[in-house]
């Protein structure tokens, strides 16, 4: 299907491609170039960082200098890689899963049923109210040390923002793409199927972008309260025997899977939803249309 | 017997407890195999009105029916709206199955069906181009392609080629003329554009301003392709245009002398 179409689409059939810099940049090396900038805030900070702790001898369990934490995290990775991380990766990972399913289920029964939407919606964004750090301790007192309370951590904090994204794609489905199936004699669920569940998928996604950067620090935090391994667990640990170049080194791995995670939804998006990669060209070429025709456009509306 | 009958029909609106009467008694009828364009000022209930003759929206009083029987839901007229609304987030074939798969013919046989039309709707060599990836012009005759394949044999246009710019607008109508020509359908073309009309109908009925009601209907008897410089096609033109006369909502309407005879491919829409 895709193969028979790609000769006329890289023959620039479509959408003629403008030799100027369209700020798309390939190569490793021109990513390198992109991020320059903020690379370099970055380094200048960790310098003055270290400056700073070395100048003013600042106590290692205080503030230790970057270059402490950087010795710490490589001589704790084994154990962070091994022990550590597939236990967090795991909550965050099934919780997010779970938020993703309870999201969508909750999200779509807010939208289908005006009695939920009076009754349900208020209680889900109350219940937002309630912080997760309170409610872990609650979920081990009910579900002990295991697995299933940091689990639930994670699916409560990750589901609101996915529920509240499912709601609104599905409301704002195109009337007119309802009505012209109507026409066509569609029943409720073709149009539900049809032109609804397509046109939530973007504002489903964007939901779960923000969903995935709580999935872990939730899983850290549910960790915080017990268990016998995970980064939260490590973090806490270090924090009680005053080794805080680890603290920091637990800190740096909680980030750097924070931000996959956000990137994994974005790469998931871009294979479940190949249509707005030319949604976004098109966007750039409708500038250029000539005046006359926009004009036109308004006339008719 | 007319394949498409309209029978005193009235529609009022209750807006902030006022009641706002659109529609007032239109009745006229299309016989098989007919094009039949209904012309109205702007904002007079024409859209109001094709949504009614296809089920979408109940009428207050008066009937529709189609080879007799009458309407009381939609699926017996296939409608295209004013905007192309192609999904898009299917491919252009995947676009114009929609009304098949809505019928249960399965995607593959229905993906052949379509694919039999797309030369003769000029979209040969675009199955798998996403919709933003077509211009105005090729969207337009996809929504006109997925209008045809509801294999229904009434089809009811509401300003297809609206948002068309004014070049395009005229090639779509040509082709349209021919497309009519060719598959025999009966065609219902809602337009503020008078020459459109002229050009594409067998017969004109001219809706007043809101409430609308007819206030002219006349068989336009010449030969086709239509030649709009011809005296016979200014005469149409004069008639209809004193009827839509006092349309004061309308910029366009009131254009009785017209442009000068150059200027007429351009279209009135830009003064």
């Amino acid at each position: 299907m895709w193969s028979r179409f790609l000769p006329l689409w890289e023959s620039g059939f479509f959408i003629q491609r403008s030799g100027k810099d369209d700020g798309l940049v390939k190569g490793p090396l021109a990513v390198v170039g992109r991020y320059l900038p903020v690379i370099g805030l970055v380094v200048a900070l960790l310098a003055v960082w270290e400056a700073a702790v070395r100048h003013f001898a600042v106590p290692k369990y205080v503030l230790p200098a970057p270059s402490a934490i950087a010795a710490a995290l490589h001589g704790a990775l084994p154990v962070l890689l091994k022990v550590h991380t597939p236990v967090t990766l795991a909550e965050a990972g099934l919780g997010l899963l779970m938020a993703l399913i309870a999201g969508i289920a909750s999200g779509t029964v807010v939208h289908s049923s005006a009695w939920a939407r009076r009754t349900l919606y208020p209680l889900l964004v109350v219940s937002q109210t309630v912080p997760v750090i309170v409610l872990a301790p609650l979920l081990v007192i009910w579900f002990g040390y295991g697995m299933l309370p940091k689990l639930l951590v994670v699916t409560i904090a990750c589901f609101f923002p996915i529920a509240v994204a499912v709601v609104d794609g599905l409301d704002g489905a195109h009337r007119g793409m309802l009505k012209l199936l109507r026409s066509m004699g569609a029943s409720g669920w073709q149009q539900f199927v049809m032109v609804k569940v397509p046109a939530a998928m973007g504002s489903l996604f964007t939901g779960l972008r923000v969903a995935a950067t709580y999935a872990v620090m939730a899983a850290v935090i549910a960790e915080w309260i017990g268990g016998d391994a995970g980064l939260g667990v490590y973090i806490v640990r270090s924090a009680n025997s005053f080794r805080t170049e680890q603290v920091f080194a637990g800190i740096v791995l909680v980030t750097v899977y924070s931000i996959a995670m956000f990137l994994l939804v974005g790469l998931v998006r871009r294979w479940v939803l190949p249509w707005e990669a030319h949604l976004r060209a098109a966007g750039e070429a409708v500038k250029s249309i000539p005046v006359s025709s926009a004009k036109s456009q308004e006339r008719s509306r | 017997m007319p394949k498409l009958l309209v029978e005193n029909l009235s529609k009022s609106y209750v807006q902030e407890g006022q009641r706002l009467p659109v529609l007032d008694g239109i009745s006229f009828a299309v016989e098989p195999g007919a094009f039949v364009a209904i012309v109205g000022p702007s904002g007079c209930g024409k859209s109001t009105l094709m949504e009614i003759i296809c089920g979408l929206e109940p009428a207050d009083a008066g009937t529709v029916a189609v080879d007799g029987k009458p309407v009381t839901g939609p699926g017996h007229v296939a409608y295209m709206p004013q905007e192309d609304l192609l999904f898009p987030w299917r491919r252009l074939i995947d676009n114009l199955i929609v009304p098949l798969q809505l019928k249960g013919v399965p995607r593959h046989a229905a993906r052949q069906e379509a694919h039999r039309w797309l030369p003769f709707f000029g979209l040969d060599g675009f199955a798998d181009a996403y919709p933003s990836q077509l211009s105005g012009g090729m969207r337009q005759r996809a929504a006109l392609l997925r209008t045809f394949l509801t294999e229904r044999e009434i089809i009811a246009l509401d300003e297809p080629f609206g948002a068309l710019d004014a070049h395009t607008r005229r090639r779509m109508q040509v082709w349209l003329a021919d497309v009519h020509r060719q598959m025999r359908r009966t065609v219902l073309l809602i337009t503020h554009d008078v020459d459109e009309a002229l050009v594409l109908a067998d017969r004109v009925v001219v809706l007043g301003p809101r409430p609308a009601r007819v206030v002219y209907e006349a068989d336009i008897d010449l030969p086709r392709p239509r030649d709009i410089l011809s005296p016979a096609f200014a005469a149409y033109k004069g008639a209809v245009l004193a009827h839509l006369g006092n349309g004061e909502e309308d910029p366009s309407a009131p254009a009785v002398a017209g442009p000068p005879p150059g200027a007429m491919a351009g279209g009135r829409r830009g003064h």
